[in-house]
């Protein structure tokens, strides 16, 4: 008898839990069944209904946001500021970091000390300065953006990667050395592998950073001629006059899509970074 | 070997402390100067005392911002708090597709702010309409829940995470000893389960409240502000200052707003490090 109300309840339990998550997932499923209207379909109380033969545009929209309103070159602006950004986030700082818990002294203990005043600091703090400086420096394409996102981004990096590494023992690395490693051997070849787990952690809180960066980029880079996924959307709000209700929806399910994708491909990484940033940090 | 590593330094550190001091240093303290400062470029700069943290401390709507952003500060850490906590409770028993629904619960989190405010602003706004309520922008009541709303909708999965680890690292002799003395579920959720995984809540209760504070592109995607800076918080109320008005003045004002959050977020940050450290402490 027990164990048929036990059965029960559980059974209600999960009745609950998969009603919450369709809740979830319905704002998404919401954005692209409007996706698939036609333009004048859109409105905005009748965002709840599903297309029918009439309303029914097939990817038209799709076609539109690709063709005309800068989509790709905005999905190829993002990626590239991504991918250029966490990758030097992780070889420059691991790098950083390994050499100031090695090396002991004043020096190494300002730097930290700076790096983890940086992760507090909120960006509305140095957004003026820091389009300003860009500008002078002439940093304001893509490309280039990475070496800002390496100087505001390195605060979290460094201190995740010190954290663990002052619980790697010297001893592998010494006997490195005294193999006739030089320095730039032993991280590459030694500590580098070893960090592996952080560098995946640190990887994928950075990637969410930046992917998903809206002010920086917006401030920073040249407008009129490059811009990021989030910018592009806000775009589409901000614009004066009529906004393109249909296009603007196609990109936001052509941005969500791909990160899903990603995040059920490899799901368990991301989760244990999470996991492991949140404790550090 | 300390040495040999030390010869290294131009490798090893001078790529990351140069871009540290362009994307950091140079522009923070560049920041604080300016403060002091009226200025619309970096080359006409007149210094002027605090007349500007005077504006900045007697300007209505950033009174108005500030305990905006306190009362969704708080309310949205409660809530996000208690339903991340209780979710995790129920997926850490044995229940079917618990993985299945941590994936969806997740997700949210991976979406950008300005994307999530834009699906909330086409939803919340339909349910409004359908019924006859005001539109977000035109209710600062309706704009506020509706941040609630979303911040919950985004941030709930990523402390439920933190909690199910915090949880599942609860040794099973401290839940069997309590089995086993005669604990009901209620009183082993108080005296076990909640004081071990203390660590855990005061991790996500100041994640969840700088999250909130310093809470930028949901806002200005979902309400943008409006109606009248009702819904503006500190952050979006800053950069209103700085970009949204002309005028030589405003720019210094917007600076010197900008160093009181900063201190607003350093105070919330220092307490954090304490009630962390002391946490440890009694471990």
């Amino acid at each position: 008898m027990v164990t048929h109300a036990q059965r029960l309840k559980n059974g209600i339990t999960t009745a609950l839990l998969a009603l919450l998550s369709l809740a979830w997932v319905y704002p998404v499923v919401m954005i692209l069944l409007n996706s698939l209207k036609t333009e004048r379909a859109i409105t905005t109380k009748g965002a709840f209904e599903l297309p029918t033969a009439e309303t029914f545009a097939g990817l038209q929209n799709y076609v539109d946001a690709l063709n005309s309103k800068g989509f790709l070159s905005a999905f190829g602006n993002s990626l590239l500021i991504t991918v250029t950004a966490v990758a030097l986030i992780l070889v420059c700082c691991s790098m950083c970091a390994w050499f100031i818990t090695r090396v002991s002294g004043k020096v190494s203990k300002l730097i930290y000390f700076l790096f983890v005043f940086s992760m507090v600091v909120p960006f509305q703090m140095l957004m003026f300065t820091l389009s300003a400086t860009a500008d002078k420096l002439n940093l304001d394409m893509p490309i280039n953006l990475c070496i800002i996102y390496l100087g505001f981004g390195a605060g979290l990096a460094v201190f995740m990667f010190c954290g663990f590494m002052r619980s790697v023992p010297v001893e592998i690395e010494e006997a490195a050395m005294i193999d006739g490693c030089n320095p730039l051997q032993t991280f590459f070849r030694i500590v580098f592998p070893i960090l592996k787990p952080t560098l995946i952690s640190v990887g994928i809180l950075e990637t969410m950073w930046v992917w998903n960066d809206y002010l920086l980029p917006y401030l920073v880079l040249d407008r009129k001629k490059y811009m990021t996924v989030p910018i592009l959307i806000q775009y589409f709000q901000g614009s004066f006059g009529r906004i393109e209700m249909g296009p603007m929806m196609a990109c936001i399910i052509m941005t969500v899509l791909p990160v899903i994708i990603v995040y059920l491909a490899c799901q368990k990484h991301i989760i244990k970074g999470v996991v492991a940033g949140a404790v550090k940090g | 070997m300390e040495k040999a590593i030390k010869k290294y330094w131009p490798i090893f550190v001078v790529p990351t402390v140069a871009a540290f001091c362009i994307g950091f240093l140079w522009p923070f303290l560049q920041g604080l100067y300016l403060s002091l400062c009226k200025f619309t470029t970096l080359k006409k700069i007149t210094f002027v005392g605090f007349e500007n943290f005077k504006y900045a401390l007697t300007d209505p709507e950033f009174a108005h911002a500030f305990w905006f952003t306190a009362a969704f500060t708080v309310v949205s850490t409660i809530f996000i708090n208690v339903i991340a906590f209780t979710i995790a409770l129920i997926l850490t028993r044995k229940i079917r597709g618990t993985n299945l629904f941590r994936t969806v619960f997740f997700m949210p989190n991976l979406i950008g702010g300005v994307v999530l405010g834009y699906i909330w602003s086409i939803l919340l706004n339909c349910v409004l309409s359908l019924l006859a309520k005001p539109l977000l922008r035109l209710d600062a009541t309706y704009g506020f829940w509706g941040l609630i709303l979303l911040m919950c909708w985004q941030q709930i999965g990523y402390m439920m995470i933190i909690y199910i680890a915090g949880l599942q690292s609860i040794p099973n002799d401290y839940l069997e000893a309590a089995y086993i003395d005669g604990a009901n579920s209620w009183q082993t959720l108080w005296r076990v389960k909640i004081p071990n995984v203390m660590p855990s809540i005061t991790i996500c209760l100041f994640l969840t409240l700088t999250n909130s504070f310093k809470l930028f592109d949901q806002n200005l995607a979902l309400t943008g502000g409006e109606p009248a800076h009702m819904t503006e918080m500190l952050a979006l109320n800053i950069y209103n200052t700085f970009y949204g008005r002309s005028g030589a003045q405003w720019k210094g004002y917007g600076q010197a707003k900008a160093v009181i959050f900063c201190v607003l977020v350093i105070v919330i940050s220092m307490i954090q490090l304490r009630a962390t450290r002391s946490k440890e402490v009694q471990q």
